[in-house]
């Protein structure tokens, strides 16, 4: 039924759509202005420690431009009531709107149909749900999950999870000395044992990006089904879930602009629709007796109970700031300033960068010297400058690296060269303190 | 960068960069494990207790930030010839000091009084206090290594 709907209804061309973004932005806005651009956010307007503040924490969290703040605001004021099952003005209301942002992010990351379009926590729920639902519904004793050196925890652990209980093995494509995969072995890792590939799109601890088309395309001709975390990659770069052709892609709404506690799960309809349910409750139902309980189709089969409404709003509103300004455009943006912080970052004296890819992201990883990142970390917050120092929920890149923490610099649309001139500031004033 | 001195002192650094009664401890009775997950700490310490309870010699291994090492470099200069009560009571007035729970000027603590500039730096509270976490866990022979997760508690 999938197939069909895809041969009859084409996925929109990305150069119509990248069009349609252009003249917008030539029509309203203008070249992209970061000062404008900050402006929207009021965040950086704080002072911290009694200096303004240079947030480098992005992979992190992302700071809210105004627009999606009144939202949630103006949600709570003026449009709240429970979605789905009310015959209210209000509740109706809610249910459009909810049910609206749906299909915004179906037209965001260009899924065929915004069935396949979950709300979830967030990325960690995403992938929980597949591993549990997915995973516990088709790995067998002897069948291998593969992920990467790079992953997130959450891209981890899920699947320890799930393979532990079914006996299934998890294998892990090695990374090479500049953090990109090292796929010299590919073929014998993805064989036709192969069920699950789960691989990020852009590390969050390196700031590589992958090459998951090339890598689903391998993936499918094994029989094997691909996860993508997405959570660092869509407020980067144009993500086309068709395009890639991944069976499922996970985001968080708080690293795209959005509120903290909604993400996104894409899958392929036919995928979701055998899927088990992941929670039982009050709305992903058809029917309840007790002697039989009746589930909906996807999506709501995997919404039980009531949704984060307020951030599903805010979210569609954070897609809608990051749509009319063009991800293309944020993506130039950040190319320029990844570019300059790499350079100047290099002429550190005793500074390493770790995470040396030719194709990065938005990420800025390195160690000074014997000078340990989390002492860097509290020199830099007392001149205002925040990044975070640690593992990054990525122990394995550590260990791979021989290192414990890695002090990380990570960028987004608002961040300007300054921010990077205030952290090699920051970073001398380290090494002079330190001798 | 006043402030960064108060927590960064020069003794700090000293102690950071050259850590005293660092290495391995032959024939240690006493021995723990502490980890800060937070930010990479690790501390392995040994003490050699005698039969009327005092700390005959203590050594410890590790990495980490400098807080962490210079406080586990700090701690074992403090307690070499102290008893085993000595100790314990100087664990509880150090957790005082760093999480500043009292405002009086803690007695009883000599060089270790350094430390009170972790108080302004909450982050930076488990780095101070993971060896003396260690050190209680060695004392009590706790068999599991400590975790500054684990409910160390910063005071708040």
């Amino acid at each position: 039924m999938k197939t069909k709907t895809r041969r009859q209804n084409p996925p929109r061309r990305r150069e119509d759509a990248k069009k349609d973004k252009t003249e917008i932005i030539s029509k309203t806005s203008g070249p992209f202005n970061v000062m404008k651009i900050r402006k929207d956010f009021p965040v950086l307007k704080l002072k911290v420690h009694g200096k303004p503040l240079v947030y480098l924490d992005n992979a992190a969290t992302t700071q809210k431009p105004l627009a999606v703040i009144e939202t949630l605001d103006n949600y709570y004021r003026k449009q709240n009531a429970n979605i789905h099952r009310g015959v209210h003005f209000l509740s109706e209301q809610a249910t459009q709107v909810y049910e609206g942002v749906r299909t915004k992010v179906q037209k965001f990351i260009n899924a065929a149909d915004s069935k396949e379009i979950i709300f979830t926590q967030g990325t960690t729920e995403g992938i929980n749900l597949v591993a549990q639902t997915w995973g516990r519904a088709n790995l067998k004793p002897g069948d291998e999950v593969l992920i990467t050196g790079m992953e997130h925890h959450s891209n981890i652990v899920p699947w320890q999870m799930v393979c532990d209980e079914k006996g299934a093995k998890l294998k892990v494509i090695p990374i090479t000395d500049e953090g990109d995969l090292d796929l010299k072995n590919i073929s014998d890792l993805l064989n036709p044992k192969t069920k699950m590939l789960a691989l990020t799109q852009v590390s969050n601890a390196l700031g590589t990006i992958n090459p998951v088309a090339e890598l689903i395309r391998l993936a499918h001709e094994k029989g094997a089904k691909v996860l993508v975390d997405g959570a660092q990659a869509v407020l980067h770069m144009t993500v086309d879930v068709q395009a890639l052709d991944c069976d499922f892609y996970a985001f968080s709404g708080h690293k795209l602009y959005g509120p903290t506690g909604i993400g996104v799960l894409y899958g392929k309809y036919a995928l979701l629709d055998a899927m088990p349910p992941y929670q039982g409750g009050g709305d992903m139902i058809a029917s309840v007796t007790f002697e039989k309980t009746l589930y909906k189709k996807p999506p709501h089969k995997f919404e039980a109970g009531t949704p984060a409404i307020a951030e599903v709003i805010g979210l569609g509103t954070a897609l809608d700031y990051v749509s009319h300004i063009g991800l293309s455009v944020i993506a130039a943006h950040e190319e320029t300033l990844l570019a300059y912080g790499t350079k100047v970052l290099k002429q550190v004296p005793g500074l390493t960068l770790i995470g040396t890819s030719a194709h990065k992201a938005g990420v800025l990883s390195f160690t000074l010297g014997e000078i340990h990142p989390h002492d860097l970390g509290t020199i830099l917050d007392q001149g205002g400058v925040a990044i975070r120092a640690g593992h990054h929920c990525a122990q394995p890149v550590m260990d791979r690296y021989g290192i414990s923490a890695t002090a990380r610099a990570s960028l987004a649309l608002y961040n300007t060269t300054q921010d990077l001139d205030a952290l090699v500031i920051g970073l001398h004033k380290a090494l002079e303190l330190f001798g | 960068m006043s402030d960064l001195r108060d927590l960064y002192q020069e003794v700090i650094l000293d102690h950071q960069r050259h850590p005293h009664n660092f290495g391995d401890l032959e024939s240690p009775n006493r021995h723990a494990d502490g980890f800060n997950p937070l930010c990479g700490d690790r501390i392995s310490l040994n003490l050699k207790v005698d039969a009327q309870g005092k700390i005959e010699d203590i050594k410890f291994k590790g990495s980490g930030c400098a807080i962490s090492k210079a406080s586990a470099s700090m701690m074992t200069d403090a307690l070499k010839g102290k008893s085993t009560q000595e100790a314990e009571t100087m664990f509880h007035l150090f957790h005082h000091l760093v999480t500043g729970q009292d405002d009086a000027t803690i007695e009883g603590l000599g060089k270790l009084k350094v430390f009170a500039g972790v108080r302004d730096y909450p982050a930076r509270v488990k780095c101070a206090s993971l060896a003396w976490h260690t050190l209680d866990a060695a004392l009590h022979e706790k068999k599991e290594p400590i975790s500054t997760d684990d409910g160390m508690g910063s005071g708040e």
